[in-house]
């Protein structure tokens, strides 16, 4: 039985460690490589694309290659940077397509479910070569990072406006 | 946590399915289960991906907002200060 992420605070903690120790490291190199004195509209966009990257580059790497999600949000960002086109990659999915094989028979019967999934698949990350059981797996675990960036960016807001 | 499901067979059961959507259930607030008990598998989904989307354009937002006020301080600063106080959490 899964507990709800209130109680299981070890695991998600040093996620949270992780990710806050790469995130606050990246800010501190967006911010020192943009000079202060001329804020333009311009550089404050470019400063938001990188910080956006920056959060969920962070979170991706604080999970490493332990989920599938992750992994494929990394291949995505490092086919971006070698200048290859910029559709998803196809992660390693040998294991996933024999079992897509036995899986499409219960999605057949299941045919409202299959429409929902399809959603979701293009949500998360890597989601459309994963089966059923792994997308649902891999989305409570992606919605909980996801939560734990949030709160952690919030707080660094509200540093940002206690210390003006 | 596992990600292996079925280890006598490759096929999922309903079982299966139906705990990975009650798990998913118990990650959104509005379907509280003490107030909702059971909810359908495409209500789940349905609220599941709305979810996310609402989180995907909060870190859209707050990735905003710190580009604006990250020129007005040090971080360096006060890194140590920030990364326990968010830790204590």
């Amino acid at each position: 039985m899964m507990n709800t992420p209130q109680q299981v605070k070890n695991p998600t903690s040093s996620l949270k460690s992780r990710f806050i120790t790469r995130f606050l490291g990246a800010l501190t190199k967006i911010n020192a490589e943009d000079p202060i004195s001329s804020p333009s509209p311009t550089r404050i966009f470019q400063r938001y694309r990188r910080i956006k990257v920056a959060s969920n580059k962070s979170m991706a790497y604080s999970v490493r290659s332990r989920r599938i999600w992750s992994r494929a949000m990394l291949s995505r960002f490092r086919s971006r940077r070698s200048a290859f086109s910029g559709r998803r990659s196809s992660v390693k999915t040998t294991n996933c397509t024999t079992i897509n094989v036995t899986i499409n028979e219960n999605k057949t019967a299941k045919g409202g479910l299959d429409m929902q999934t399809d959603e979701l698949r293009e949500l998360v990350p890597g989601g459309e070569a994963m089966d059923v059981c792994n997308l649902l797996d891999e989305t409570a675990h992606y919605i909980k990072c996801l939560t734990t960036q949030v709160q952690v960016m919030r707080k660094i807001v509200d540093f940002c406006h206690l210390s003006k | 946590m596992s990600s292996q499901r079925s280890t006598s067979s490759n096929k999922i059961t309903d079982d299966e399915l139906n705990g990975l959507i009650l798990r998913l259930q118990t990650l959104l607030p509005q379907l509280d289960q003490s107030r909702h008990g059971r909810v359908s598998a495409a209500k789940v989904l349905n609220e599941i991906c709305s979810y996310i989307r609402r989180l995907q354009n909060e870190v859209d937002g707050l990735s905003g907002r710190l580009s604006q006020c990250l020129d007005s301080m040090d971080l360096t600063g006060f890194d140590a200060e920030i990364v326990r106080d968010l830790l204590q959490q």
